[in-house]
C-alpha cells in the first residue's frame, strides 16, 4: 500500500530541534510520562492504568463475594453506614462499578491501549503510531473518565450514593429522578468512548499506512490483524453507544422522552442501541486476546500459525457477524417469533469462525516442539476456558432455552468464562510473553507458573458453580439468595480467595522481577519468536526502526 | 455406585416417557442434571384435590396450599428445576438430553487434544517441530462439522421456540401482571374486579407494622409472598405483562416462563400447568434497590378450587357451565396419566 509515507526522513523532520538525538535519548520525567507521544511509553501508561483499575474492580468483586458468601445481608449496612434501601442500593452501585471498570478501564486499556500501543508499531516495523499526539489524548481522556466514574459513587443516585443501574444503564431505571451519579457515569462513558474512538482511528491509520516495506496485509502478524479488526469494531459501535447515552442524558436533564413510554418514547429503543454497541464490545474485549494467543502458541510450538489466512478472516468474520446478533441479549423483552428465530440462528453462526480459531491453535501446536513456559500456560488455559465459555454461549444462543437462564447466574458464569478466564488469561499471557521485551528484565518462571495454577484453580472454583446456581434459577444482580443456594455461593466465594492469592503471587513476581529480574536478551524465546519486535533490543530503543526493516 | 446408576436409569426412563421426541437420546441425560425430585411430582395433586374437595363440602373457603420442597423453588442442585409444563419439559429435554451432552463432548474433546499435545508434542519427546501450516481437508472438516452440529441443534431449537409462541386452542385464563417498585400486581380481566398486590413476606421480627411474617407454609425466605397469583391446572393461562415504573421481569423457572415487564408495552406469554402446587419465581431484571425482594408466588389449583378462589376474591367466572366441566374432565385424564407415569418411575427407583 502506501509504504512510502513512512520513511525515516519523515520522522526525523518531525523531531526538529532534537533532530540529531541519539535513538535512546529520553526526555525528563514529567515530559516523558505526562506529555508522552511515544507509543511505548503510552502503552506502559495504559498498562499501569489497567492494573490500577483492575485492582479497584477486583476489590469490588471481592466485596460482592464477601456479601454473597452466606445468605442474608451481612456487610452492606456496615459498608454504607445506612440501613434499608440506601444500603441495598450500594449493592447495585457495586455491580455497576465492577462491570464498567472491568470493561472500560481494565480489559480495553490493557489489551488495546497497552499491548496494542506497545506492539502494533513494533510488529509492523513502524517507528511509532500514525498520530502520536492523538495517542496522548486517547490515554489522558481515560484518566478523567475513570475519576468521573469513581466520583459518581460519592454523589447521590436514586435511593443512595452512586449510580445503581448496572453497566447496561437501562432506561427507565437510569432516567429515574435523583442525584447526579448516573449523569457522571454517562459522562465518564462519553470520555472513555471518545478515547477509544481516537485510539481506533490511530490504529487503523497506522496499520494501513505504516507497515514496513514488504509487509503486506497478508503477512501481518495475527496480533496486528486482531487489533485492526478490534479498531473497526470500536469505530463502528462506540458512536452508537455515544448516541444512546447522550439521549439518556437529555432524557434525564432536558425533558426529552426518547426512552419514556409515557411521552411516546420506547425503553426498548435504548436496549437496541446499547446492545448494537454492547455485542461488538464483547468481541472488542476478546479479539486482541485471540491475537496474542496466536503469537504465543506459534512461538512456543516453534511453528508458524496453522491456517494463517483462515485465522485472520475468522476474526474478520467474527467482527462482521458480531454486529448482527445484538438482540440475543434481549430474548425476554418481547421480541416476535421471527426475530427470535433470526437472532438464534445468527448467534449460533459465530460458533463456526470461533471453532476455526480453536482448532487452528490446536493444529499449530500439533507436531510442534512445545515448551510450556508461563505465557504458554496462560495461552493453553485461555484456549480451554474460552472453549467452555464458548459452548455455554452456544447453549445461550438458543432463544427457547435462554428464557430460563436469562438474567441468571448461568449468564454470569458464561461471560466470566469468556472474559475473566478468556480475556484476562489473554492479558496475562501477553504480559508474561512480552514482560522482558517491555521492561528489559525477565519475570520469575516459578512464580509465573505458581500464579497460573493458583489463579486457574481459583477462577474455576469461583465461576463454575455459577452455572449450577443459574440452572437452579438464581437471578443475577441479587445481594441475597434462597437459603438452599448457600452451598455453591460459599464455594464460589472460596474460589475468589484462591484467585486473590494468585494475584498476590503475581504482584510479588512483578516487584521481584522489576528489581532483581535477570536481564532480558533481545529474543529470549528463541527460534519460535519470529515477529519484528524480537529483532530489537529488550527494552527496544526509545525510537526504533529509523531505518525501516524490509520484509521478504 | 450401583444405586446411583439405577437412579439415573430410572430418571432417564421418566424423562423418556415424558418427552415428546425420541427416547434414544433421552436415555442418556447428564448424570448430575437428572433431577431426582422428578419422582415426587405426582403424589401431591391427588392429595391436594381430595383435601380441597372435602373442605369445599364443609365450607367454600379457599386456603393456600403449602409448597413442596424441591419443586417450584431453588434446591441448590446442579441442574434445571423440575418442569411442570409441557413446553418446560420440552425445553429441559432440549438442554439435558441434547445440548449438555454435545457441549460436554466438545469440551472434553478439546481438553483431550490439549492433553495429548502436552504429552506427545512437548519439547523433550518431539525436539524438531514439523513445518506443516496448511491442510485444506482438515480446515474444511473443522468448518463443516460445527455447521452440521449447529444445524442439528437448530432444528429442535426452532421447534421449541415455536412451541413457546404457540398458545394452544381451548379455555384460556388471562392474568394481567404489572411489575412495580417493588411488588407485583395481578389482575384477572375476565374474572371481575380481582386485583392483588403481592409483596414479599418478611421474616419474623422484621415485618412491618401490622403485617404478617413468613412461615414455612408460605414458602422459603425471599420467595414467599403475601398474595399468590392463583391459576387453574390443566388450562391455558395467558400472562399479559407490563410495568408501572421501571423494567422488571416476570419469571417462574418451573414454568419456563420469563417475560420482561416494560412500561408502555404489554408483553404476552403463556403456560399450562397440570400439576397443582406452589411455584416461586423472582424479578429478573434489575429494578432498583429492592430488586432482590419482589418474589413471585404462583399457586396452581384445580379448576373447581380456582372458581372457589375467584368467588372468594369477589370476582366472577366467565363462560358457560359446559366449558368448565369439559376442561375438568380433560384435566382428570391427564392427572391419571401423570400418576401412571410417576408410579412407573417410582417402582423403577424402588427396584434399585
Amino acid at each position: 500500500m502506501t509504504d512510502t509515507t513512512a520513511t525515516p526522513a519523515h520522522f526525523d523532520a518531525a523531531g526538529h530541534d532534537e533532530a540529531h538525538h541519539d535513538a535512546d535519548h529520553k526526555p525528563g520525567f514529567f515530559v516523558r510520562w505526562f506529555m508522552s507521544t511515544n507509543h511505548k511509553d503510552i502503552g506502559t501508561l495504559y498498562l499501569i492504568f489497567a492494573i490500577v483499575a483492575g485492582i479497584i474492580g477486583g476489590a469490588i468483586s471481592g466485596m460482592m463475594r464477601m456479601e454473597l458468601a452466606e445468605p442474608g445481608i451481612q456487610y452492606l449496612e456496615a459498608w454504607t453506614g445506612e440501613t434499608g434501601n440506601a444500603a441495598l442500593h450500594f449493592w447495585n452501585v457495586m455491580i455497576t462499578a465492577h462491570g464498567l471498570i472491568m470493561v472500560f478501564f481494565m480489559v480495553m486499556p490493557a489489551m488495546i491501549g497497552g499491548f496494542g500501543n506497545w506492539f502494533v508499531p513494533l510488529m509492523i516495523g513502524a517507528p511509532d503510531m500514525a498520530f502520536p499526539r492523538m495517542n496522548n489524548i486517547s490515554f489522558w481522556l481515560l484518566v478523567p473518565a475513570f475519576l468521573l466514574l469513581m466520583g459518581s459513587t460519592q454523589v447521590m443516585g436514586t435511593t443512595g450514593l452512586g449510580g445503581g443501574t448496572g453497566w447496561t444503564v437501562y432506561a427507565p431505571l437510569s432516567t429515574q429522578p435523583g442525584g447526579p451519579a448516573t449523569d457522571m457515569a454517562i459522562l465518564s462513558l462519553h470520555l472513555a468512548g471518545a478515547s477509544s474512538i481516537l485510539g481506533a482511528v490511530n490504529f487503523i491509520t497506522t496499520i494501513f499506512n505504516m507497515r514496513a516495506p514488504g509487509m503486506t496485509l497478508h503477512k501481518m502478524p495475527l496480533f496486528v490483524w486482531s487489533v485492526l479488526v478490534t479498531a473497526f469494531l470500536l469505530l463502528l459501535s462506540l458512536p452508537v453507544l455515544a448516541a444512546a447515552i447522550t439521549m439518556l442524558l437529555t432524557d434525564r436533564n432536558f425533558g426529552t422522552v426518547f426512552f419514556d413510554a409515557a411521552g411516546g418514547g420506547d425503553p426498548l429503543l435504548y436496549q437496541h442501541l446499547f446492545w448494537f454497541f454492547g455485542h461488538p464490545e464483547v468481541y472488542i474485549m476478546i479479539l486482541p486476546g485471540f491475537g496474542m494467543v496466536s503469537q504465543i502458541v506459534a512461538t512456543f510450538s516453534k511453528k508458524p500459525v496453522f491456517g494463517y489466512l483462515g485465522m485472520a478472516y475468522a476474526m474478520v468474520a467474527i467482527g462482521v457477524v458480531g454486529f448482527v446478533v445484538w438482540a440475543h441479549h434481549m430474548f425476554t423483552v418481547g421480541l416476535s417469533l421471527n426475530m427470535k428465530l433470526y437472532f438464534t440462528a445468527a448467534t449460533m453462526v459465530i460458533a463456526v469462525p470461533t471453532g476455526i480459531k480453536i482448532f487452528s491453535w490446536i493444529a499449530t501446536m500439533w507436531g510442534g516442539s512445545v515448551s510450556f513456559k508461563t505465557p504458554m500456560m496462560w495461552a493453553l488455559g485461555f484456549i480451554f476456558m474460552f472453549t467452555i465459555g464458548g459452548v455455554t454461549g452456544v447453549v445461550l444462543a438458543n432463544g427457547g432455552f435462554d428464557n430460563y437462564v436469562h438474567d441468571t447466574y448461568y449468564v454470569v458464569a458464561h461471560f466470566h468464562y469468556v472474559l475473566s478466564l478468556g480475556a484476562v488469561f489473554g492479558i496475562f499471557a501477553g504480559w508474561y510473553y512480552w514482560f522482558g521485551k517491555m521492561f528489559g528484565k525477565m519475570y520469575n518462571e516459578f512464580l509465573g507458573h505458581l500464579h497460573f495454577w493458583v489463579f486457574f484453580v481459583g477462577v474455576n472454583i469461583l465461576f463454575f458453580p455459577m452455572h449450577f446456581l443459574g440452572l437452579d434459577g438464581m437471578p443475577r444482580r441479587y445481594p441475597d439468595y434462597a437459603d438452599s443456594q448457600a452451598y455453591w455461593n460459599e464455594i464460589a466465594s472460596y474460589g475468589y480467595v484462591i484467585m486473590g492469592v494468585g494475584m498476590l503471587i503475581f504482584f510479588v513476581n512483578m516487584a521481584w522481577s522489576l528489581v532483581a529480574g535477570k536481564k532480558a536478551a533481545d529474543n529470549y524465546w528463541g527460534e519460535g519468536a519470529t515477529t519484528l519486535e524480537w529483532t530489537l533490543s529488550s527494552p527496544p530503543p526509545y525510537h526504533q526502526f529509523n531505518k525501516l526493516p524490509k520484509i521478504d | 455406585m450401583r444405586i446411583l446408576t439405577n437412579l439415573m436409569l430410572a430418571a432417564g426412563l421418566a424423562i423418556a416417557s415424558l418427552s415428546v421426541a425420541s427416547g434414544a437420546n433421552a436415555a442418556a441425560p447428564q448424570p448430575e442434571l437428572a433431577p431426582a425430585p422428578q419422582t415426587e411430582l405426582a403424589p401431591a395433586p391427588g392429595a391436594v384435590e381430595e383435601a380441597a374437595e372435602s373442605a369445599a363440602d364443609a365450607a367454600p373457603a379457599f386456603e393456600y396450599a403449602a409448597p413442596t420442597e424441591g419443586i417450584g423453588m431453588p434446591s441448590g442442585g446442579l441442574g434445571i428445576q423440575p418442569q411442570v409444563s409441557e413446553v418446560g419439559e420440552q425445553a429441559r429435554w432440549f438442554h439435558d438430553a441434547l445440548l449438555m451432552p454435545i457441549i460436554t463432548i466438545i469440551s472434553l474433546f478439546v481438553l483431550a487434544l490439549l492433553l495429548w499435545i502436552v504429552v506427545r508434542f512437548n519439547r523433550r519427546r518431539n525436539p524438531t517441530a514439523s513445518k506443516t501450516t496448511h491442510n485444506t481437508t482438515l480446515e474444511v472438516v473443522w468448518t463443516l462439522v460445527p455447521v452440521l452440529i449447529l444445524v442439528f441443534i437448530a432444528v429442535p431449537s426452532i421447534g421449541l421456540l415455536q412451541a413457546q409462541y404457540n398458545l394452544p386452542e381451548g379455555e384460556t385464563v388471562t392474568v394481567k401482571i404489572t411489575g412495580n417498585q417493588w411488588n407485583w400486581t395481578y389482575e384477572y380481566p375476565d374474572h371481575g374486579d380481582i386485583l392483588l398486590v403481592s409483596n414479599m413476606l418478611e421474616e419474623e421480627g422484621e415485618q412491618g407494622e401490622g403485617a404478617r411474617f413468613r412461615t414455612d407454609a408460605d414458602g422459603p425466605r425471599l420467595l414467599a409472598a403475601d398474595e399468590r397469583m392463583v391459576i387453574p391446572a390443566g388450562v391455558n393461562v395467558r400472562f399479559l405483562v407490563t410495568a408501572s415504573d421501571v423494567l422488571h421481569s416476570f419469571a417462574v423457572p418451573a414454568f419456563w416462563t420469563k417475560i420482561d415487564a416494560v412500561p408502555g408495552r404489554l408483553n404476552e406469554g403463556w403456560t399450562r400447568v397440570d400439576r397443582e402446587g406452589v411455584y416461586f419465581g423472582q424479578c429478573s431484571e434489575l429494578c432498583g434497590a429492592r430488586h432482590g425482594y419482589m418474589p413471585i408466588a404462583v399457586e396452581v389449583v384445580s379448576p373447581e378450587q380456582f372458581e372457589r378462589w375467584v368467588i372468594s376474591q369477589g370476582g366472577s367466572m366467565p363462560g358457560s357451565e359446559d366449558a368448565s366441566s369439559d376442561a375438568a374432565e380433560e384435566d382428570n385424564t391427564e392427572a391419571v396419566e401423570d400418576a401412571a407415569e410417576t408410579a412407573a418411575a417410582d417402582s423403577a427407583a424402588a427396584a434399585s
